[in-house]
């Protein structure tokens, strides 16, 4: 295999399957082959290609739906029927397709890397820009306007190696980061619409998160509601090794659901890759990097995007597969030492950056990744690596799940610390309080844990009315905030606004309810006040009624008198 | 192209290594002649430039080196498929065992599959009655769906099983359907009791039975569940049929699948499994499912036991990650004589969601199984604290949830092998149940099915 490089890309057999060379002895290679190897023996060919694994980055990239090594599904189907038959080589963008592309820059002008040459209406949702890519520089010689496939020329830039062709369409390989200028703290919230995420535990565009919970514990449908409701531009979502139905429900729903700010259908700002449980394991390993890499090229044009990885275990187990066959020596519970290495690179390439190229922008990349570690034990070595790099942890719990406490993130072991930097940004655009309310919601969270502990050993006739009192408004923060039904056409969204109403008017029945027991009624009679009802019934009232909230609170004044 | 061999190397438990070997493929099939005439299969599981190693489907008791013969099919395992399959039993490796003649095939198949596109699957939304309220209106099973049953040793998930297949139907449909049995390292009791409840209901002659007893080869378990979905996916995707696949017992399976990788000194993962037993669990159940441009469907339930009643045991573990949610046995009310004992809080439909509802089963379903849920989710916390304080110690709403998950557990949950619910008659029971709590305690169902249903049924 003389002339072949690591991570260079191979056929394998007459059938041409696809693989990678993950090692290098001598003459010998190891390939890692992304597709099914039965039937493949000794003294078959090989066929180097030169080239690393890479992706196609142009317009036509969304609404697709890929496998791990960035085949497009709905292609493959055509050519190959209900199942995914091997050795099919099909380009990751379609070649027919001509895109009306409109230039921003002129002959004569000078150009660098990731300089933005021109538009290409992606999707009414997605502005497409063309960039020069990351290692060309020098001046245009041509540009062209009109109608272009993706490997047409629409420009010529004379640079110092010579005349260089630009197509619509650049390849990057998948595991090298693109570049950028800077790397900058990420300060703005990306709201989600759920309410305990964008309230307790917010995530800050360009960030990082990490849902680790036992099967069953709502991983898929925190990363789905994400999907559905972020406040990002463009919507990435890798189903790494996990249910096939979970990416039809995605494919079915998304082109009927309506993205919350423009009215269109989300799918024209989505893009999928698939390469579910039953499909190659080592394909598996590279999905995730097809992923981030297309979520990069969306990021240097200037946008926010969000990636969502479900599951990185199963990229993880992939990894610890390969390396169990190339017979390296195994760190904890039989993954590679590197693992936490390759966890750690994968989540820098989140963040929010100074982007290349003019016009200056910035464009961020936020990345959520489940974790599913055996027998939801938090001790496992993909959580705890996961723990080291990324900043907000959503720590699932299997006991809130079974009480359908959705959703089941526990509210007192979790965190986010990006609460500190967003807070300017929240006190400007949401408001001064928000994030102090949350902070006694926390508290009385906090002390209701305690006095639970209270009552398990004595029972209740040990509390003060002051404290039963706070368990009821405990209750009502966890019944009627925290939990949100993602399957309720109107609760499975709440923008910042609502949410602010409604945590302020559960604590103004708070301090209401502290007055009237100093006004001397009692606990009971409280507690049977009609108006929780009314508070339990907040999260039903439509997103354009919700001034609804402020009469509960008048409602409260008035009881105080 | 058939290649024989008399190079035996060396011979480790299940396994043998075939040294001097020529264009032998990945997964290809062989047939072991031992000296004395006896036959037994083998697949070849690697291939390192001129050696093979085999695993031995019946084991390698009696085999020795010089002597025995190896014949390379040039193939992988394959299954005879026809319709004729119905109403007939094979072993785990799909030959008959009946006494009745071999299927003459209409077409063979390897019985690993290929994996399906998630582009071409159809998401499973038809809600199948099973006539059992704790599944029907709390973990509702759909069309395509693969829900597992997590038992315990001495519970009875196989009378849950057979009375699922004997009850489950897509009301007002009248459709062509199929079962196919898989077992697996069951005992002759165990498999006599499902033969015997689909001969007497009639179900045995739309049946495919694969049997591979406790006392059958251990490695051939490998193979079973494949060759059983090899026969379902030809009854469904081909003749149209809406196939139901019970699989018993996986944990079998799983073991059997520790002992090769055991013998192919693989570095082992949690409690000696291999670390690739995600992946394999995969290939089985995401067989199931629907297609958009098929009629038929595959649904699938797999039985297992949960080694000392532990869900954290990798065999269960790993079976959560893979399959749409799992019913679980429970054995506390086992011991309360609840029957089928099914514990509803760790169990999970995750299918349900869309399944249900107007059109379905009917507008207020999903309201209602989430307020009962949570109902007898604080009934049962407030057990706990009586159990601990006496239930004195209770307030009174608390001693109402208390009294309402009994109430529940008894007449819901409970029913008995031989009743058969219409989902109308599970939901009104749901609504009978709610109506000891005020109206005001009611907080996830919505005012105007409150309105329509509190009370009134
Ligand atoms: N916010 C929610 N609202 C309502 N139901 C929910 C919510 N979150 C989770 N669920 C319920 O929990 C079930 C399981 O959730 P999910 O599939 O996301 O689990 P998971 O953690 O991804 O599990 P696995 O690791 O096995 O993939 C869902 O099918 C749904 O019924
Ligand atoms: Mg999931």
């Amino acid at each position: 295999m003389s002339g072949s490089k690591m991570y260079d890309v191979v056929r394998v057999s007459e059938k041409k399957l696809i693989g990678e060379i993950i090692e290098l002895k001598g003459e010998i290679a190891s390939i890692q082959v992304y597709e099914e190897t039965g039937g493949i023996g000794p003294g078959e060919p090989v066929f180097p290609t030169y080239e690393p694994l890479s992706v196609e980055l142009g317009p036509g990239l969304m609404g697709s739906i890929y496998d791990g090594v960035q085949r497009p599904l709905d292609d493959i189907m055509k050519q190959a029927g209900n199942s995914i038959a091997r050795g099919i080589s099909i380009p990751g963008l379609d070649r027919e397709h001509k895109w009306k592309f409109k230039p921003i820059k002129k002959e004569g002008n000078k150009v660098g890397g990731g300089d933005i040459i021109g538009e290409v209406q992606e999707t009414v949702l997605v502005t497409h820009k063309v960039m020069i890519p990351p290692n060309v520089s020098g001046k245009i010689m041509h540009m062209k306007e009109g109608e272009f496939t993706v490997t047409d020329v629409v420009c010529v830039v004379e640079t110092e190696e010579g005349e260089r062709e630009i197509t619509l369409m650049q390849k990057w390989p998948v595991r090298k980061p693109r570049p950028c200028i800077d790397k900058l703290p990420p300060d703005i919230p990306m709201y989600t619409g759920q309410r305990v995420i964008d309230a307790f535990f917010p995530v800050a565009k360009g960030g990082s998160a990490c849902v680790p919970g036992p099967f069953g514990s709502g991983k898929t449908v925190i990363q789905h509601q994400i999907s559905k409701w972020a406040d990002a531009d463009i919507i990435l979502f890798v189903g790494c090794g996990e249910r096939g139905n979970e990416m039809t429900d995605v494919l079915l729903e998304f082109p009927e659901l309506k993205d919350p700010k423009s009215g269109e259908p989300l799918m024209k700002r989505t893009l999928l890759v698939a390469n579910t449980s039953n499909m190659p394991v080592a394909a598996r390993e590279a999905s995730v990097y097809t992923g981030i890499t297309i979520a990069e090229y969306f990021r240097d044009m200037g946008y926010s995007v969000t990636l969502q990885a479900d599951s990185t275990s199963r990229w993880a187990e992939a990894m610890r597969e390969i390396s169990g066959r190339l017979e390296e020596m195994p760190g904890e519970e039989g993954y590679p030492a590197y693992l936490g290495t390759r966890i750690a690179e994968f989540y820098e390439r989140a963040g929010r950056v100074k982007c290349l190229g003019e016009p200056d922008r910035e464009g961020f990349i936020t990345v959520i990744g489940s974790v599913s570690p055996p027998g939801g034990d938090l001790a496992d070595p993909v959580v705890q690596s996961t723990l080291r790099v990324v900043k907000v942890f959503w720590d699932l719990q299997d006991r809130l799940a079974n009480a359908r406490h959705f959703p089941a993130i526990d509210w007192l072991s979790s965190y986010s610390l990006y609460t500190d930097s967003l807070k300017k940004w929240v006190e400007e655009n949401i408001g001064k309080e928000f994030q102090s309310n949350v902070k006694d919601a926390m508290a009385i969270l906090e002390r209701e844990a305690e006095l639970q502990e209270i009552v398990r050993l004595v029972g209740v006739e040990s509390l003060s009315s002051e404290e039963i009192l706070l368990l009821e408004v405990a209750r009502s923060i966890r019944e009627d905030f925290l939990h949100q039904n993602a399957f309720h056409e109107i609760d499975t969204y709440t923008s910042t606004k609502k949410q602010e109403k409604m945590l302020s008017a559960i604590l103004h029945l708070y301090s209401g309810g502290l007055s009237l027991l100093k006004s001397g009624k009692t606990v009971d009679e409280i507690v049977k006040l009609p108006i929780w009802e009314r508070i339990s019934r907040m999260k039903y009232i439509g997103e354009k009624k919700i001034e609804d909230i402020d009469k509960i609170n008048k409602e409260i004044d008035k009881l105080m008198g | 192209m058939v290649k024989e061999y008399r190079t035996v190397g060396t011979i480790s438990g299940p396994l043998m290594l075939i040294e001097g070997v020529k264009e032998i493929k990945y997964a290809e099939l062989c047939e072991i002649e031992l000296k004395n005439g006896e036959t037994r299969k083998g697949q070849v599981l690697e291939v390192d430039a001129d050696r093979a190693l085999v695993q031995v489907f019946e084991g390698t008791r009696g085999i020795d080196i010089p002597g025995t013969k190896v014949k390379f099919k040039g193939k992988g395992i394959e299954l005879s498929l026809s319709p004729e399959i119905l109403g007939r039993m094979f072993n785990g490796m799909g030959e008959p065992i009946d006494n009745a003649p071999e299927i003459l095939p209409e077409k063979r198949a390897d019985i690993n599959g290929e994996p399906l596109n998630p582009y071409a699957r159809n998401y499973p939304n038809e809600f199948i009655q099973t006539g059992i309220s704790a599944i029907d209106g709390l973990n509702t099973l759909v069309r395509g769906q693969k829900l597992p049953i997590f038992s315990g040793s001495g519970l009875p998930h196989n009378s849950l099983a057979a009375q699922i297949a004997r009850q489950a139907k897509v009301l007002g449909k009248e459709e062509k359907f199929a079962v196919v049995f898989a077992a697996m390292g069951i005992t002759y009791e165990e498999a006599e009791f499902f033969m015997n409840d689909f001969r007497n209901t009639g179900a045995i002659s739309r049946t495919s039975m694969f049997i591979n007893l406790a006392n059958d080869p251990v490695i051939e378990r490998i193979a079973t569940p494949r060759v059983a979905l090899t026969a379902a996916e030809y009854l469904a995707f081909e003749l149209e049929m809406h196939t139901l696949v019970i699989l018993t017992d996986m944990t079998n399976y799983c073991e059997a699948l520790r002992e090769i990788s055991a013998a192919r000194k693989e570095i082992p993962g949690r409690r000696g499994y291999p670390g690739y037993m995600y992946t394999d669990l995969a290939s089985v159940y995401e067989r199931a499912g629907r297609l958009k441009d098929k009629k038929g469907s595959i649904t699938l339930i797999p039985i297992l036991t949960m080694p000392e009643d532990d869900k954290t045991h990798p065999i269960p573990d790993l079976t959560g990650y893979i399959t749409e949610g799992q019913i679980l046995l429970g054995r506390g009310l086992y011991r309360k004589k609840v029957s089928p004992p099914i514990d509803v809080l760790p169990s999970l439909s995750r299918l349900k969601d869309k399944g249900i509802g107007q059109g379905k089963t009917r507008e207020d379903h999903a309201d209602l199984f989430n307020q009962l849920i949570a109902c007898y989710s604080r009934g049962k916390e407030a057990e706990e604290l009586s159990i601990v304080l006496g239930e004195a110690a209770l307030s009174d709403m608390d001693k109402l949830y208390l009294k309402f998950s009994d109430k529940f557990e008894k007449r819901y949950i409970s029913q008995g092998d031989y009743e058969d619910r219409a989902i109308e008659t599970t939901l009104d029971l749901g609504w009978k149940l709610l109506s000891m709590f005020p109206k005001g305690e009611l907080k996830r169902i919505r005012d105007e099915f409150l309105e329509k249903y509190y009370g009134k049924v």
